[in-house]
């Protein structure tokens, strides 16, 4: 029921999660941060097991971490990626297997931004823009057909956004907020939830700056 | 097989000394000098790097190790025995912030350090480590704290201290010098590292590094050009001094 989106943007990566932290049918918590911070310039959020999830990121981010310590520099993003999935390969065929998907968004100065696709089974894929969950059946598609290379930061917000409507519209379960982070070569910068929009939009300026920012393609 | 790992290295001598201990502590006394100085905001290491031979590539493999954001350590003695060491503690700062969600503070990473190498002068087949260790870093309260460790095992807390060649002789004058009314400046906390660091290394800047920590800032390593600047004035307040003391005669 939980929704992870990962967007590539021209030097940055946009990453949101949902902020439901439910058990079964009850919403236990509805401003839970599902992304935790590998290191300056590198965020990882997950999704799956209770439990598992958690003990598996902080092991990676206090991994990660110790690598800075030893070598005096950060681990790329390809470089810490390479790592978590070769943790989660080798843990799969053992009798504690942890049962995660994730994306992992980071920035370095060799190879600018990068978005990486994890799934529990251990494989992964460097691609454009993800996405984790039953969410991904409504988002995909709207993702297919407004993204581009490059966008600025307002035009991912706004492809998010967009996003974000469709979900509201279509899926069953409500995910009516999602948190919201972006790394570029400055770090991480915690942005404001984004929440579904409210219809009616009397705001016709609103859509149509959102439509403009669409259709330029 | 473990037939050759059976025998104690370590052993009591008929008066009561360990003398492997002991002469852990004299390879010590052998490796290059490290200062140490606890101030009121501010942590100083000084090590005197040894002059390297004329083909070798000057690596700047520091003597000052980072152990953790907020904890840096220098040492006196057996350079690879402090690689293991210096591995082994950074290890347990992550490990301890994976379990208990809490930087380490200095006391417990001094005590683990402390506690390992006492483990070596009691273990089968080992010999205990041949360095000394200064540990320096901020609590997550934002105090300073200044620690030792030796090849025994003991781990004691200083406000100032300088282990390995000459050790006595920079001990002695940093308790000449050192005043609480000292530690409240940062930049007179600076001064007297360097001043005890110079009475052992003659040859200036080129031949030193030095560390500073703030609370809450990374470790800072000095440039040879701040370093000679501070030389500077040390020895611009020394000529003061004397052209005082010259017109008091």
């Amino acid at each position: 029921m939980e929704c992870l989106i990962g967007i590539r943007g021209k030097d940055f990566v946009l990453l949101a999660s949902d902020s439901v932290a439910g058990r079964s049918v009850v919403a236990m918590k509805k401003d839970h941060d599902k992304m935790f911070q590998l290191s300056s310039k590198l965020l990882m959020a997950v999704t799956g097991e209770g439990g598992d999830t958690v003990q598996f990121a902080e092991y990676i981010a206090k991994n990660i971490q110790l690598y800075r310590m030893r070598n005096g520099y950060d681990l790329s993003t390809k470089a810490a990626a390479s790592f978590t999935r070769r943790n989660l390969a080798d843990y799969l065929r053992s009798s504690t297997p942890y049962m995660v998907n994730l994306l992992i968004g980071g920035h370095d100065d060799n190879d600018g931004a990068d978005l990486y696709y994890m799934d529990y089974l251990g494989s992964m894929v460097n691609l454009p823009f993800a996405v984790h969950g039953y969410g991904s059946f409504f988002t995909l598609s709207i993702m297919d057909r407004y993204y581009k290379e490059d966008m600025t930061k307002e035009q991912t917000l706004a492809l998010l956004q967009r996003c974000i409507d469709e979900i509201h519209e279509r899926f069953i379960v409500n995910l009516n907020s999602f948190k919201v982070k972006i790394i570029d070569k400055d770090g991480i910068h915690v942005l404001k939830d984004i929440r579904p929009t409210t219809k009616p939009p009397v705001e016709a300026e609103g859509t149509q700056q959102q439509q403009q920012l669409m259709d330029t393609a | 097989m473990t037939a050759t790992y059976d025998r104690a290295i370590t052993v009591f001598s008929p008066d009561g000394h360990l003398f492997q201990v002991e002469y852990a502590q004299e390879a010590v006394k052998k490796g290059s000098t490290a200062v140490g100085v606890r101030g009121n905001d501010i942590v100083v290491l000084g090590v005197e790097k040894k002059a390297v031979a004329k083909l070798q590539e000057d690596r700047t493999v520091r003597k000052i190790a980072l152990l953790d954001d907020h904890v840096a350590l220098a040492f006196a003695g057996l350079t690879a025995d402090a690689r293991i060491l210096i591995n082994r503690a950074r290890i347990e700062c992550q490990s301890h912030k994976l379990t208990v969600e809490d930087p380490v503070t200095l006391e417990y990473i001094t005590r683990f350090i402390a506690q390992l190498k006492q483990k070596y002068t009691q273990s089968n087949g080992r010999r205990p480590f041949g360095l000394s260790t200064l540990i320096v870093g901020f609590d997550y309260d934002g105090t300073p704290h200044l620690y030792q460790t030796d090849p025994s095992g003991t781990h004691f807390e200083w406000m100032a201290n300088a282990i390995g060649r000459s050790a006595k002789t920079v001990r002695e004058f940093l308790e000449k010098h050192y005043t609480p009314e000292l530690a409240t400046s940062d930049k007179e906390t600076i001064k007297l590292a360097l001043k005890a660091l110079l009475e052992v290394v003659q040859s200036g800047s080129k031949n030193m590094e030095v560390a500073v920590m703030k609370h809450k800032q990374p470790l800072k390593i000095l440039e040879t050009e701040e370093i000679d600047k501070l030389i500077q004035e040390i020895e611009q307040e020394k000529e003061e001094e004397a052209e005082k003391k010259k017109k008091q005669k």
